[in-house]
Formats: structure tokens, C-alpha cells, sequence
């Protein structure tokens, strides 16, 4: 299994010269394995995949964690919608009381968007998904609710005895930065046991962390506690802050790995990395 | 080992915020969790007790009415939600594990999840006493 990131950062686009080492496009990842591919997230990311690498007599799979603008503003711009012989699915979160179709269709219709989601001319399938196992070719899905505001998934993604966990927006203890000592009580743990990869929200530091409670994001530290509990074996700090530019990063990374070392490898996201699992 | 329902653990970290006594249960009436205000009711801590079935948590303030009778356990607020899958409120009283008696009132909701599955129940006690 393959996974590549096409876009690292959270909340919304950035193009600055200081900001091209880890990227400025917002959260999409590709899964391949041989010819199946699925795309998770929809972010403007999205908008640099390469689709002529898709059979187009295949389904296309696009699994959205949530529906915060940087997680579906690519979708308008995502080319194999608007051709009229593709099949295409958009799975995302249930929520309580408006369908998911309702919710993509708020964005996709005008003023937000010219085109209504009704006249895509792929007439894409929406697909709720909940505390849900669903099998798309040889990829085995597991999603499950995490904390985030609003209704939110993190996946875990299983083929052929590898497993990737993508948790890009996720606060597991909000005012924290300790998690509860029994695993049961920890959002999203499940979901990253024992995964080979973890691609995580790391959106703060500590101290910012602080000041922005209840925003739905994790700080690194946060993150890493969270990876070593459920024990995983390599973690991708994701969703880069977009005030961020990549020496402020790299510099919080560095201050991060002074305090404590982790029995895995861990890294920041960069745009447009494979990494092989 | 599954974990809780994502509603249990944010009614949690609510609770764990909160300076009112809260429990919380499964949809089977297991106490999952109490926080540090409810421990001054009950007299003891979470991290001691752990986890109580319903018999267990539901007896020990002996809850009784106005003239002193025995409330049984389907009466009480927290085991009604549980069972109804609706809102409760009664107000009675208790004596904790200290042998003092409180008039308390407590209020039971279900928590219901996004996906309309019955997931568990909150309380909140409030002692007559209590003034904000």
C-alpha cells in the first residue's frame, strides 16, 4: 500500500515562498495498492492528483473525514465529477439531523459554487457512513467518530496486513494535553491501534494549543501521546497550521523532539511525499 | 477491548469540567464514569470503585423519599432514562458512604448518537443546599 499526500495544510490554502517545504494545499491523500486507489479528503490537495492514472470504467471512491471547508473545497475542481460516464461515490459523515447530501449541497450551489450538486455532470452517489466496516476492493475501512466540531471520521484503512490511520482533524481531549489513562475513554484509539502509519493532526504547539481550546486540533505533543498509546509504528504530523511558514515548523518540531523520544519515527507531512507501507 | 461511543467520551470530558456531581452510564445502567464532585457524594473515588453495575450503584445512597421509604432502583431518574430512553427528574433524598442525608435533585438524559443509537445515559445531581 502506497499513500501519498497531496495536501498537508490545515484550514485553508497557502502559496507564500516560505511555506513550499511542507506544502500549502489542504488535506487530500491518494491509497494505492496496484491499480485501486482511493482518495481521502477533499481539500484544493485534491486538485493536484493525477487522474489519468485512474481507470475511468472504475468507480472513484472519495471518503471526506468532515465537512469543514478545507476538507471539500477541492471537490468542485475535481475533474472526474463533471465527466458524464464516471461513476463516482463521496462517502463522509452522517450527521444528526441534516443527510450528507444536504450538507455537500450547501456548498456545492450558488452563491459558494455555480454549479448545483444536482447538475455535476457525474450525478456522484453520496454515501453516509457512521461508526461504519465498509470493503472497496481490497481495501478493508473502518470509521468512527472522533472529536472535532461537527460530525467528523477518522479511517482506518487495512490491505493485505498493512494498515494506514488518517485522523487529520482530531482534539481527543479538549483543555488537555494528557490523555485519560484507560484506552477506552480515548477518541479515535481504535481506530489507530497497531497501525503501521498514523497521519495525525499537529496542528499547535503546547502553549498554542492552550489558547485555542476547543478548535478541534491537536499539538504535537498531544499527537505523539496518542501515537504511542495505540501503539503505532510511524507517525505523520499533519494539518500544518497555515501561520506556520517552514522554518517556524521545522523549528517547533525541533523543540518538540528535545523533550521526549518516541519508540517510533515520526515526521511532518510534506506535499506531494510517498510513503510506502 | 472496544472503546466508548464518541458521545460517552465527550459527555466525559464535559463532566470532568463540570463542578456539579455527574454520572454516567451505559445502556445497561453501568456506571461508567463519575466525576470528582460525585465522588464527594458517594464517598469514594472513581479510581478506587472503578466501574459498578446498576444494582450496585443505584442502592448504595439508600435513596429514600420525604418520609424516609426506600426508593427502588426503576424510580430513580438515571435508571428511568436508561430504561425509557427519555428524560427524568426527581427530587429525594440520599445518604452517602459519610452517613450524612442530602436532599438532592437529579436529572437524567439519554444520550442518543448521530446515528440515533442509544449510546447511554448522564445525570446531574444538584444538593437542595446549593447555591450558585
Amino acid at each position: 500500500m502506497k499513500v501519498i499526500l497531496h495536501g498537508t495544510r490545515g484550514a485553508y490554502p497557502t502559496s507564500t515562498p516560505d511555506n513550499q517545504k511542507f506544502g500549502g494545499d489542504t488535506p487530500c491523500i491518494e491509497v494505492i495498492h496496484g491499480e485501486e486507489r482511493l482518495v481521502i479528503d477533499a481539500g484544493t490537495g485534491i486538485i493536484g492528483i493525477d487522474w489519468d492514472q485512474y481507470d475511468p470504467s472504475k468507480p472513484l471512491d472519495i471518503l471526506l473525514t468532515h465537512l469543514h471547508m478545507d476538507h471539500i473545497q477541492g471537490l468542485g475542481f475535481c475533474k472526474p465529477l463533471f465527466d458524464p460516464n464516471r461513476e463516482v461515490h463521496i462517502w463522509g459523515p452522517m450527521g444528526g439531523t441534516y443527510s450528507l447530501h444536504t450538507r455537500l449541497n450547501r456548498f456545492l450551489s450558488p452563491p459558494l459554487f455555480p454549479v448545483m450538486l444536482r447538475d455535476i455532470p457525474s450525478q456522484p452517489d453520496i454515501r453516509e457512513l457512521g461508526n461504519s466496516e465498509i470493503h472497496i476492493g481490497s481495501f478493508q475501512i473502518r470509521s468512527d467518530f472522533v472529536v472535532h466540531p461537527g460530525p467528523t471520521l477518522g479511517y482506518r484503512i487495512t490491505c493485505e496486513g498493512k494498515t494506514l490511520t488518517y485522523i487529520p482533524d482530531h482534539e481527543p481531549m479538549i483543555g488537555h494535553t494528557e490523555l485519560y489513562d484507560d484506552d477506552r475513554w480515548v477518541s479515535g484509539f481504535d481506530l489507530a491501534y497497531e497501525s503501521d502509519l498514523l497521519i495525525h493532526d499537529s496542528q499547535y504547539g503546547k502553549e498554542e494549543y492552550m489558547k485555542k481550546i476547543g478548535w478541534g486540533h491537536s499539538c504535537m505533543t498531544i499527537s505523539a501521546e496518542f501515537a504511542t498509546r495505540a501503539k503505532v509504528g510511524r507517525l505523520v504530523f499533519f494539518h500544518h497550521d497555515p501561520g506556520h511558514n517552514d522554518h517556524f515548523r521545522a523549528q517547533m518540531f525541533e523543540n518538540f523532539k528535545i523533550f521526549k523520544k518516541y519508540p517510533f519515527p515520526i515526521e511532518l507531512a510534506v506535499q506531494g511525499q510517498e510513503i510506502e507501507i | 477491548m472496544a472503546g466508548y461511543a464518541i458521545e460517552i467520551i465527550l459527555s466525559r470530558q464535559l463532566a470532568d469540567s463540570l463542578n456539579i456531581p455527574v454520572f454516567i452510564v451505559d445502556p445497561e445502567g453501568n456506571l461508567l464514569f463519575y466525576n470528582a464532585s460525585a465522588e464527594e457524594l458517594l464517598g469514594r473515588r472513581f479510581e478506587d470503585t472503578g466501574e459498578m453495575p446498576m444494582e450496585m450503584w443505584s442502592t448504595t445512597f439508600n435513596p429514600t423519599d420525604e418520609e424516609g421509604k426506600a426508593i427502588p432502583p426503576n424510580e430513580l431518574p438515571l435508571v428511568k432514562s436508561i430504561q425509557n430512553h427519555v428524560p427524568a427528574h426527581k427530587t429525594f433524598w440520599v445518604k452517602s458512604l459519610d452517613g450524612q442525608s442530602r436532599q438532592i435533585s437529579v436529572t437524567a438524559i439519554p444520550i442518543v448518537g448521530r446515528s440515533e443509537t442509544f449510546v447511554g445515559a448522564m445525570a446531574v445531581f444538584w444538593g437542595a443546599e446549593k447555591k450558585v
